[in-house]
């Protein structure tokens, strides 16, 4: 086990296998918060933050809890409510040390527990294995790392499909009955085009 | 009192009625709210895919609509929806489980989004906004109607992607049917669009036709616009009628 396994992991997850325009987890806030470039990032910081705690707490939480007491089974159920319950305690913390952190990300917080691709990369970190592949302990960094490949991606695709949608709010010679959000989802398939351009990296 | 009855029951039947077909188009969840539009995008790459997914998301819908409603009074204000996300999830780990039992392939296809039906956001949304308002019978209603609008979205997403990538619709390759085989089969690989059935076909093809149901709803406005107009029109010229016809009376009397 190397470096290279952890570029790897932050690689694919941000580039080749994009949360948001390739595997469409957490589309919700992609189209709802991007309106303007300041609230898709501080979206995406939000995201990032949650998405990595999510799954470093729900990693353990299947390997040392749910799989030696044999209720695989409830993971869905088990995952869910951490991540609700994580989202409170992020909320609180935050609201308690960093009233302008608050401010910024407070929110997007409430958001975030029915954001699909905080329980995506958490289920996914399950199902790709990385216990078998690595081993329990050094496959939690691999998870850890997914998500903060995952995250960065998704806050790369944020940043660049606000600033686009900022500028076409600005257009005056597009048809009418493309205004809006029509228009704003063929961009999404068009950056997603470009993106699977990128399959080849690694 | 008998006609009381009938009176209620005969307000009742059409609200009813309304409350279930509401769901398809004038709020669809898919079209007009996009709720839901991770799955939309992401199981609708087969018309069979989509269907299985909108009939999983029925499942739940009505079940957890109908146990929020019945419950809606014994939940604290303050865990109101961790509550609706533990009932949604049993619902969706039971369904989970049953899909893998009798329907492997749809299973495998539809793969993560099946443990994430808990998280969208059209469930916890109907469960929310009318499930803990509403008794247990309209809140079903209400769930199989949105569901069902939901699973029209879905296939109708669902058939254009199939068609324009593989140019047939395909059956009982995911849902267990005990046939297979496909209809409209064009087998010339000329129109096939492989981009369809990828990611980038499904925001394109969700993107027209957000816009063509822009366009009739625009299309509508302006002729609503338009008969507006005309009756205002109308009114004006029926005002100036009638007071030209009073000033001749007047001059009339006065001559």
């Amino acid at each position: 086990m190397t470096w290279t396994v952890f570029f790897t992991a932050i690689f694919s997850a941000m580039l080749i296998n994009n949360v948001v325009l390739l595997r469409f987890l957490g589309v919700c806030p992609f189209l709802g918060v991007s309106k303007k470039t300041e609230s898709a990032l501080g979206m995406s910081m939000a995201v990032t933050f949650v998405m990595v705690v999510a799954a470093a707490v729900t990693y353990p939480l299947y390997y040392l809890v749910l799989k030696p007491l044999e209720i695989e089974y409830v993971q869905t159920i088990a995952f869910i409510l951490i991540i609700a319950s994580l989202v409170q305690l992020v909320e609180m913390f935050i609201k308690k040390f960093s009233k302008k952190l608050y401010k910024s990300l407070g929110i997007y917080l409430p958001l975030i527990t029915t954001n699909c691709a905080i329980l995506g990369i958490a289920v996914q970190n399950i199902t790709d294995n990385y216990a078998d592949l690595y081993g329990i302990g050094p496959g939690f960094f691999v998870a850890v790392v997914t998500a903060f490949g995952a995250a960065l991606g998704f806050g790369l695709v944020m940043f660049s499909f606000s600033s686009i949608r900022e500028r076409l709010d600005a257009a005056t010679n597009l048809p009418e009955s493309w205004r809006g959000v029509p228009v704003s989802l063929i961009v999404a398939g068009i950056m997603a085009l470009a993106f699977l351009g990128l399959g080849g990296i690694v | 009192m008998a006609a009381n009855v009938a009176k209620k029951t005969a307000k009742k039947t059409p609200g009813q009625l309304a409350n279930f077909t509401k769901g398809f188009i004038k709020e669809n969840p898919v079209f007009v709210f996009l709720l839901g539009l991770c799955p939309a995008l992401a199981v609708t790459s087969t018309l069979e895919t989509s269907l299985g997914m909108g009939l999983l998301v029925v499942f739940v819908l009505v079940l957890s609509n109908i146990v929020v409603s019945l419950i809606k009074n014994f939940i604290p204000k303050e865990v109101k929806i961790p509550s609706y996300i533990v009932i949604i999830s049993t619902f969706v780990t039971m369904v989970g489980l049953l899909t893998e039992a009798y329907a492997e392939n749809l299973f495998e296809s539809l793969g993560i989004f099946i443990p994430l039906i808990v998280v969208n956001c059209l469930i916890l949304g109907r469960a929310e906004s009318f499930a803990s308002k509403n008794n247990v019978v309209s809140s079903a209603i209400d769930g199989l109607g949105m569901a069902l609008g939901f699973t029209f979205a879905l296939m109708l997403i669902g058939v254009s992607r199939e068609f324009l990538s593989t140019g047939a619709i395909a059956y009982g390759e995911y849902l267990p049917l005990g046939v297979s085989g496909s209809i409209f089969n064009f087998d010339t690989h000329l129109f096939n669009m492989a981009v369809f059935g990828g990611p980038a076909g499904g925001f394109i093809v969700i993107g027209v036709i957000l816009a063509i149901l822009q366009a009739i709803d625009l299309n509508k406005k302006k002729k609503a616009e338009i008969a507006r107009q005309k009756m205002i029109e109308e009114k004006k010229r029926l005002a100036l009628e009638r007071k030209r016809k009073k000033e001749l009376e007047s001059a009339g009397g006065q001559a």
